[in-house]
């Protein structure tokens, strides 16, 4: 204690640690640092929100300016975590409410966000400023009009994704006139028509904003307006895009984005027209990021459009690009750093588009910084995921969909292990894995050799034993996310490799093979797990014992096993009677 | 038919006819099969059993002779082979009907969430304004059309047989919308592009949102849309307590009653749809006749 410096000094230098994990590192040094740490930690990020509870949170870090949550599991987003599962923030709110009266900034994903919610943030926080829900749901617009009417210091406001109960456009007229501080607006995901006056009024008194991002009620021939009174933004998102081909709305519309010299990303693009497109072309050249996941356009007008983007960094496109526009992609984006194809008929039996394997091939040939993909396509070859392997390196995130989930190599029939098993052999740097296909035990054990900076792995109708599972589970070093369904994968290997779980985040598996005593056994082992079964068939118990369950999900958590608000479909460790259930 | 049963040791030969068609593609193995039976007892498999039609098993009956190498041989230490305890029952669906997830349709199979795509960009994607100019723009084939063909459409009389004309150009996706009814909070997702008339998508509705209709006596719950002298009748559902009328929200904003239009102008024009009280439709500014 002789050399240590003044706490006051400590703090100071503790301020400049922004990653968590330092900060995890620090606070471990000593019980002084510990206790210094926590008194200046201003923002967290709490991956799993059952993982811990707001009590332990608020009694750890006092003094928080900005809370990260994240809530369901990645498969809600493919509906398969029933409705009312859990991932309430009305709890979190309630307890921060008292707590931290400075806050300012609060971001959920994939959470249940109710009104009451929504309006006690709007009144509890004297500062906030930046409120970020993506993927949320369980709230209406009149919780948006508490926040508008009520944040007198909003910076932002970004709905992504979320599910809104659209009960009218009013809620934007709430912004007082007072309220000049935007920065960042995302109501995309929102149906009902705003006011257009009051939101040109806002955008106009609005100096600083950046972000403005369009729903898809907005008309083409409102954007033109909008943006001239707001040249400085950087990211643009369009409503529809669509209008009767009239000269004056198209040149009003060109002269507008000519005026946006600072316009980087792009997105929007609802009901494209494609003759409106180059409207836009002043300003292709600037820009890194274009998201046309909504817009069908043919492939002759994207590939128009793209081109003229030499800049582009990210793009998110429909398969109507197709493979010679994916081509045209490779030739003129060699800045492009990730690449998004969306499935433009994902349920249709025979292919619409003539978009296959070459595709991704291309691109990874011709675009040296290609690090992250996610492409839908129909069929796929190892020869393919081998050329891809070898052009490509540098891969962070690789996430292939085959609309057939298990397919073939379509040229020999064979499983994917090889191509897989290349580009985790590869691709070094792996942080995020999905796969399809027709998948053996083989490409597991390629993971689980290779794989070892993995992060997520995403898994689908593959494997043909246990031992898939357990060579993931004791092979891959960094994992922290396994999300499985339909596989056969079962007790042995999740009981084998109990352990490692407590590393991870979570574990996701659903329509395995996995028993009702493996869970429960499972929790017994592992005090720090909890194992929920989310079944809707009824009490596990009340089935035969070697029957599986229907989906497990099993996490870390310091808090408690039963959670307050739990479902009846839900079944954790009862932690009263060590053998029963509840 | 199944090209699994031959020539396998395994304990329980029922289940491989349950493990028929898991191959949705081509190229059935032999490790693919065994994995099946390796999963035991599982509601997944009854999924899939339950759901295939003869349409998937065209392509895999050719493939009988797999030439897989035998990874399996090996794994099948570790593997569990679930004998007596298991009954694979012939009904168990996964999930009651009401509760859980979306179904989407795969081709003719249902798997839910898959592929993996977002509801709300399938949304987004479905209820896209197909403007002519781009419509002409797409030389795409119109494959894919017999989809409609086999979902479950029970044409009545009363109803118009509509084969909804596949438009050129864009293949047929599906249209869904979402679906409020008043009194609870959390809605429901409907594609409307299943149905072929107003009186498939009630009684869709009507499965839906009111659980207490008998299987029998769908007809008691819900009032068969006729046309009087031509003029349609809104579509209503009565649950018991009171009466509830199927609105719905126009490209407009405007709120409408179901029922009005011809189905395939309402299919173009529909946002999303609510299913009312009847005393608080009166706001609508349309009649409501009373039926009788």
């Amino acid at each position: 204690m002789a050399y240590s410096f003044p706490e006051e000094v400590l703090e100071h230098v503790f301020s400049f640690l922004s990653s968590d994990r330092d900060r995890n590192a620090v606070s471990l040094v000593c019980k002084s640092w510990y206790d210094i740490e926590r008194w200046c930690r201003r923002r967290i990020f709490v991956g799993n929100c059952y993982a811990v509870s707001p009590e332990i949170v608020i009694r750890r870090f006092p003094e928080l300016r900005a809370v990260e949550m994240k809530g369901k599991p990645h498969f809600a987003d493919f509906n398969l975590v029933p409705e009312g599962w859990g991932a309430y923030a009305y709890p979190w709110i309630a307890a921060m409410e008292e707590a931290y009266p400075f806050l300012e900034e609060i971001k959920l994903k994939r959470m249940v966000v109710t009104d009451e919610s929504l309006e006690l943030i709007s009144k509890s926080y004297k500062s906030f400023k930046v409120l970020v829900l993506t993927s949320c749901e369980g709230f209406t617009t009149d919780g948006l009009a508490s926040i508008a009417a009520n944040c007198r210091h909003l910076r932002e406001l970004d709905l992504r994704e979320s599910e809104v109960e659209d009960l009218s456009g009013h809620w934007l007229s709430h912004f007082p006139d007072s309220c000049t501080s935007l920065v960042s607006l995302n109501m995309s995901c929102l149906g009902s028509e705003v006011s257009f006056c009051a939101l040109e009024r806002l955008v106009a008194r609005s100096p600083n904003l950046r972000t403005l991002r369009l729903n898809r009620a907005v008309p083409l021939e409102r954007l033109a307006n909008l943006i001239r009174r707001a040249p400085q933004l950087v990211e643009l998102g369009t409503g529809a895009y669509s209008a009767e081909i009239r000269s004056d709305t198209f040149s009003n519309l060109a002269d507008a984005f000519s005026a946006c010299k600072q316009l980087k990303a792009l997105s929007g693009f609802w009901d494209v027209v494609p003759s409106y497109l180059p409207a836009m072309y002043s300003v292709c050249s600037g820009i890194t990021s274009l998201n046309l996941s909504y817009a069908a356009i043919p492939s002759s007008d994207l590939v128009k459009l793209i081109s003229q983007c030499q800049n582009l960094q990210r793009l998110w496109v429909l398969d109507y690009i197709e493979d010679s526009g994916l081509d045209a992609l490779a030739a003129s984006c060699k800045d492009l750093q990730e690449l998004r194809v969306f499935p433009s008929d994902p349920f249709g039996a025979e292919p619409n588009v003539s978009l296959t394997e070459q595709g991704l091939v291309s691109v990874s040939e011709g675009c040296p910084k290609l690090e992250s993909v996610l492409y839908f396509c129909r069929q796929m070859s190892n020869a393919a995921l081998i050329a891809i392997a070898k052009n490509r390196p540098n891969f962070i995130r690789f996430r292939l969909c085959i609309i057939d989930p298990q397919a073939p190599d379509y040229l020999t029939l064979e499983p994917l292990d090889a191509g897989f098993g290349a580009i985790v052999e590869k691709c070094k740097e792996l942080r995020r894995l999905s796969m399809t296909g027709l998948l053996t035990d083989r490409v597991f054990k390629y993971i689980g050799s290779h794989a070892k900076k993995l992060e997520m792995l995403s898994i689908a109708f593959a494997g043909d034993s246990d031992l898939g599972l357990h060579h993931v589970l004791s092979g891959c070093d960094s994992l922290r996310k396994l999300e499985i369904r339909d596989c056969p994968f079962g007790d042995k290997a999740l009981l084998a490799n109990a352990a490692k779980l407590e590393t991870m985040r979570s574990l996701w598996m659903s329509s395995c093979s996995v028993s009702f005593g493996a869970c429960k056994l499972l929790a017994q082992k592992m005090p720090r797990l909890n194992v929920e079964v989310i079944d809707e068939r009824g009490p596990p118990d009340s089935r035969p014992e070697g029957c599986s369950v229907e989906r497990a999900y099993v996490y870390r958590t310091v808090a408690s096993r039963q959670r307050l608000d739990m479902p009846d479909f839900v079944w954790t460790h009862d932690e009263d009677s060590s053998l029963r259930y509840s | 038919m199944s090209s699994s049963e031959e020539s396998y040791s395994y304990p329980d030969e029922s289940d491989l006819e349950l493990g028929l068609g898991l191959s949705l593609g081509g190229g059935k193995t032999k490790t693919k099969t065994k994995h099946l039976v390796a999963a035991g007892g599982g509601g997944s498999w009854d999924h899939y059993a339950r759901i295939l039609t003869a349409k998937d098993f065209a392509g895999v009956v050719s493939d009988k002779t797999s030439s897989s190498s035998s990874s399996s041989s090996s794994s099948s230490s570790i593997t569990k082979v679930n004998t007596s305890g298991t009954k694979r029952t012939a009904e168990s669906p996964c999930s009651p009907p009401g509760r859980s997830a979306i179904r989407f349709s795969y081709g003719s199979s249902q798997v839910v969430g898959w592929p993996p795509v977002r509801t709300y960009r399938m949304i987004s994607m479905s209820n896209q304004v197909k403007s002519p100019v781009t419509e002409q723009l797409f030389s795409i084939d119109d494959k894919c059309k017999s989809k409609n063909a086999d979902t479950p459409n029970p044409n009545h009389g009363s109803c118009k047989n509509n084969n909804i004309s596949k438009e050129n150009g864009f293949a047929k996706t599906s249209l869904f919308v979402k679906v409020n009814i008043d009194g609870v909070a959390i809605g429901r997702k409907v594609d409307l592009n299943a149905h072929t008339c107003y009186e498939a998508l009630s009684r869709a509705l009507d499965d839906m949102f009111m659980p207490s209709a008998s299987v029998g006596g769908r007809g008691s719950n819900m009032e068969k849309q006729s046309s009087v002298a031509g003029k349609r009748q809104p579509v209503r559902f009565h649950d018991g307590s009171s009466d509830f009328v199927l609105t719905y929200e126009d490209k407009d904003g405007d709120w409408m009653l179901v029922g009005d239009v011809p189905w395939e102008i309402f299919l173009s024009s529909v946002r999303r749809l609510r299913i009312m009280r009847t005393t608080d439709a009166k706001g609508l500014g349309m009649r409501i006749s009373t039926l009788s």
